[in-house]
């Protein structure tokens, strides 16, 4: 998810020359790359840069396409980025020697996969699937059970897992099937800790999925042009090509935008809408309090001449700064991250599925970052802000039968009694 | 926690002699021993015997006082396990050349392990400190700000380490460093998620905790007395002491123990009750219709036979019987995943904190699958969980006291004025 500018470039890469070499070696000279000298100079690279165009332009226009389609297409892109992205990582560290003794052991991986997927996405959605099926009776009892029994099922797929794993080792691999399937674990829970938290921001409404993702896109291209006409002064060593001129620039940049962005896109009820169920059509729905606009007079701060003498702030725009600030500051080391990742394993890309960019992991190493930080955000301190009573007691008066809400209100007496006697 | 038998066992070793080498080098005859007949000749295992039967007996005492103290110092002591099998976990793969070179990683280590004890402690038992911290003392509305934000305070925490740990990359050691990186997120999913699992258990009543824990030690117990005696056919590879023999008995042991372990063990309500905040005093409580006691008539041949009229069954026992199934077929894997990583790696044990046994790691292997299975099998079939009302809930306990006695008038208002109106 990606929106890489049209003059599309170097989100979080080193200096390498992505063009030049189709294997995934590292270049030898790629240490002595001094600054942004080289990208003036090097004919070849516009030839690169016009690949990264096209790619970026395709990405863009996949991705605007299923925004405007819906939560659910969405989600269904984020799960097909989820799959490639374990595909790139799970065969990056196999080595093709062993794995011919191993038949099953790549099918292992799969099982955990769709366990995973099952766990995570059945406790994300839970809420939405069974209010999907409310009217019909059957499905309604199959749903609730499925439910109910959701940890139990996925905990016997992992268990059976397990008991395959230790079945299947064999003597003299043991160490190469321990360190797999250690591996198999840190890539899923890295892949579907940051998806199941892009999933949840979505049907909390697009709009804390979309502002998060511009951003970065929005620090990238900005600390590229920067790097490009102010760079001096390298930021770090792990990434060379990146300079401090560039990141602060960025900060800047990322800050002001977000605070633009989240006004222009705070409009559309069709970003900021959450959404209940899984239907795909149009929503309507009460923006909530941080969508309406409130006016700031600006007359005793500004001389007579200045046009607008007001000026109208949806209150989301104060937490779209520290989004902003989390984007510029603290998500740049997702790339770092993977930066020293591909330098201690000495490979240069995680994959080639995009011609001019790699491997798909490539392009959400920030992302990753910074949707688990917009959910924990959004969970934190937007939620609590828009939970009331009266939400909670439409939400018992509709949705329950008598006795269930019955059983709450004995239920919540239990729980006042506990708390007034500690 | 483990309630290791007095007589003091192999538990989950392979033909391992521990008390020979002090190192934890891979003893070279190793795959050459042959079934349990060693066991009988060789004089020094007698030694070994005995130095296992001491500290078995040291363990068993120790948990015993704890559990008369209660559920927050068998919270303690879960903590205290943790923290012994990360250290002998942290420094089973270190490689102390490079690791000179690298000044504060031990210490990043640990900020992670603070950062996901502090995680998973909140989380699970969130009902119990809001419970605890009601009043308006300056510390507790600092407890209750802290609760609020759990989420966020971990994750910059956990960021902070992360930044850390990047800003930290050496050249030259990229690739043990992210080893250690990768090895330390394992470590602590591995060691937080059980605990975490046992103590959610702890605090739903003792049972469910005492009840797992001793399963797994009887089955242990009773698969090295029936290898001992009629053990021939030889169960898996990787550990070539065990029997088929030896297994089948103690399953059968093991599921025959759950049900009369359940019965006695359910007859105290210091045991069955839950509880709700971190006191430490007396627990009274309504016992949960699964601890009542149903009679069963006998039929008339087998009453003429055995002198009694009826038997008493806790409708726990049943569950009981599920618990002693798993303990006895599914929690020995983890024994084998520990001897498999063990051999994988050429260690002999995983640490030498408890003589005879070898590491805290050892002991607990086989616990930390059957822990999680049992709180799970507590969530999904023994607490009757109502979906809808269950999320409704959740959101209710998010809002603040004097929001919920709100709504708590407001509802009652609304179902009085439905019951006259149906009336």
């Amino acid at each position: 998810m990606q929106k890489d500018g049209n003059t599309g470039n170097s989100s979080t890469p080193t200096g390498r020359v992505r063009h030049r070499r189709r294997s995934t070696e590292v270049l030898p000279d790629i240490s002595k790359a001094n600054g942004g000298h080289l990208l003036v100079d090097d004919r070849n690279k516009y030839r690169s840069m016009w690949i990264r165009a096209y790619s970026s332009i395709w990405m863009i226009g996949g991705f605007v396409f299923a925004i405007y389609m819906g939560h659910l297409y969405i989600t269904a892109m984020v799960v097909v980025i989820q799959i490639f992205m374990a595909k790139e990582l799970f065969n990056l560290l196999r080595k093709t020697h062993e794995d011919s003794h191993l038949p099953g052991f790549r099918l292992l991986n799969w099982h955990f996969f769709f366990t995973a997927m099952l766990f995570v996405y059945g406790r994300i959605l839970s809420q939405r699937l069974f209010n999907t099926v409310t009217s019909d009776k059957v499905l309604y009892k199959l749903v609730n059970s499925l439910i109910k029994y959701h940890m139990v099922i996925c905990y016997s797929l992992y268990i059976s897992g397990f008991m395959w794993f230790i079945l299947s080792l064999k003597k003299k691999m043991y160490k190469y099937q321990f360190g797999q399937y250690a591996w198999t674990h840190m890539i899923l829970i890295v892949v579907f800790t940051q998806s199941s938290f892009t999933v949840a921001n979505i049907f909390e409404g697009i709009f804390w999925f979309l502002l998060p993702a511009t951003l970065i896109a929005i620090n990238d291209i900005a600390a590229y042009f920067f790097g490009f006409f102010f760079g001096r002064t390298p930021l770090i060593k792990l990434s060379p090509k990146k300079t401090w001129e560039g990141f602060i620039g960025a900060s800047v940049t990322t800050i002001i935008s977000a605070f633009v962005l989240a006004n222009i896109m705070g409009r559309f009820q069709w970003l900021t809408c959450p959404r209940k169920d899984l239907s795909t059509g149009w929503l309507h729905c009460d923006p909530g309090p941080l969508f309406k606009r409130e006016t700031f007079s600006l007359t005793e701060w500004v001389p007579q001449w200045f046009p607008w003498k007001e000026v109208s702030i949806l209150p989301v725009q104060w937490h779209a700064l520290c989004l902003g600030l989390f984007a510029s500051i603290i998500a740049p080391f997702g790339g770092f991250f993977a930066s020293g990742f591909k330098r201690a394993f000495k490979i240069k890309d995680f994959g080639d599925s995009i011609p001019g960019h790699g491997g798909i992991t490539d392009r959400m190493d920030c992302q990753m970052v910074m949707a688990v930080f917009a959910y924990i955000y959004h969970q934190s301190f937007v939620v609590p802000q828009s939970v009331s009573v009266e939400m909670i007691l439409d939400q018992i008066l509709m949705n329950l039968t008598l006795e269930e809400q019955q059983a709450i209100y004995t239920k919540l007496g239990q729980i006042l009694k506990d708390r007034l006697m500690g | 926690m483990n309630m290791d038998h007095t007589i003091g066992v192999p538990l989950i070793s392979t033909g391992r002699i521990r008390h020979r080498r002090r190192s934890n080098e891979f003893p070279p005859e190793f795959s050459k021993s042959n079934g349990s007949q060693f066991l009988i000749n060789d004089q020094n295992k007698y030694r070994s015997m005995w130095i296992r039967a001491y500290s078995s007996m040291w363990m068993l005492g120790v948990v015993s006082v704890v559990i008369y103290l209660g559920h927050l110092y068998m919270w303690g002591m879960v903590v205290v396990i943790q923290i012994f099998m990360a250290s002998e976990l942290f420094n089973l793969l270190r490689r102390a050349r490079e690791d000179k070179h690298l000044p504060g990683f031990r210490l990043l280590k640990w900020h992670f392990f603070f950062t996901g004890m502090l995680f998973v402690y909140c989380r699970i038992l969130n009902q119990q400190l809001v419970n605890t911290v009601t009043s308006d003392k300056f510390f507790n509305r600092l407890v209750s700000g802290l609760l609020k934000y759990q989420m966020v305070i971990c994750y910059f925490l956990y960021i902070a380490g992360f930044m850390w740990f990047i800003l930290t990359l050496t050249k030259k050691m990229c690739k043990y460093q992210f080893g250690q990186y990768a090895w330390t997120h394992m470590i602590l999913i591995v060691v937080f998620t059980q605990s975490a699992f046992t103590v959610a258990n702890i605090f739903e009543g003792m049972f469910w905790c005492l009840l797992p824990a001793s399963l797994i030690a009887i089955n242990d117990v009773a698969a090295y007395f029936f290898g001992f005696f009629f053990g021939r056919t030889p169960l898996i590879k990787l550990s070539p002491k065990k029997t088929w023999e030896g297994f089948i008995g103690a399953s059968v042991a093991t599921a025959i123990s759950a049900f009369i372990f359940a019965n006695i063990l359910g007859r105290f309500q210091w045991l069955t009750c839950p509880r709700k905040d971190l006191s430490t005093g007396w627990l009274q409580c309504d016992p949960d219709p699964l601890f009542k006691p149903e009679y069963f008539s006998l039929p008339d041949w087998l009453s003429q036979w055995i002198h009694w009229k009826e038997v008493s069954v806790l409708p726990v026992q049943w569950h009981a019987l599920c618990l002693g199934l798993f303990a006895s077929i599914i929690a020995p894997f983890g024994g084998f995943f520990a001897s498999g990583f063990k051999r994988a790696f050429k260690i002999k044990d995983f640490g030498a904190s408890i003589p005879g046994h070898g590491g805290f790691t050892d002991r607990m292997d086989c616990q930390m699958v059957m822990s999680v299975f049992a709180y799970i099998y507590h969530q999904s079939f023994v607490v009757p969980q109502d979906y809808s009302v269950e999320m409704i809930l959740d959101q209710i306990r998010s809002l603040s006291l004097e929001e919920q006695q709100a709504l708590f008038m407001k509802l009652g208002q609304v179902l009085k004025g439905r019951q006259f109106g149906q009336s």
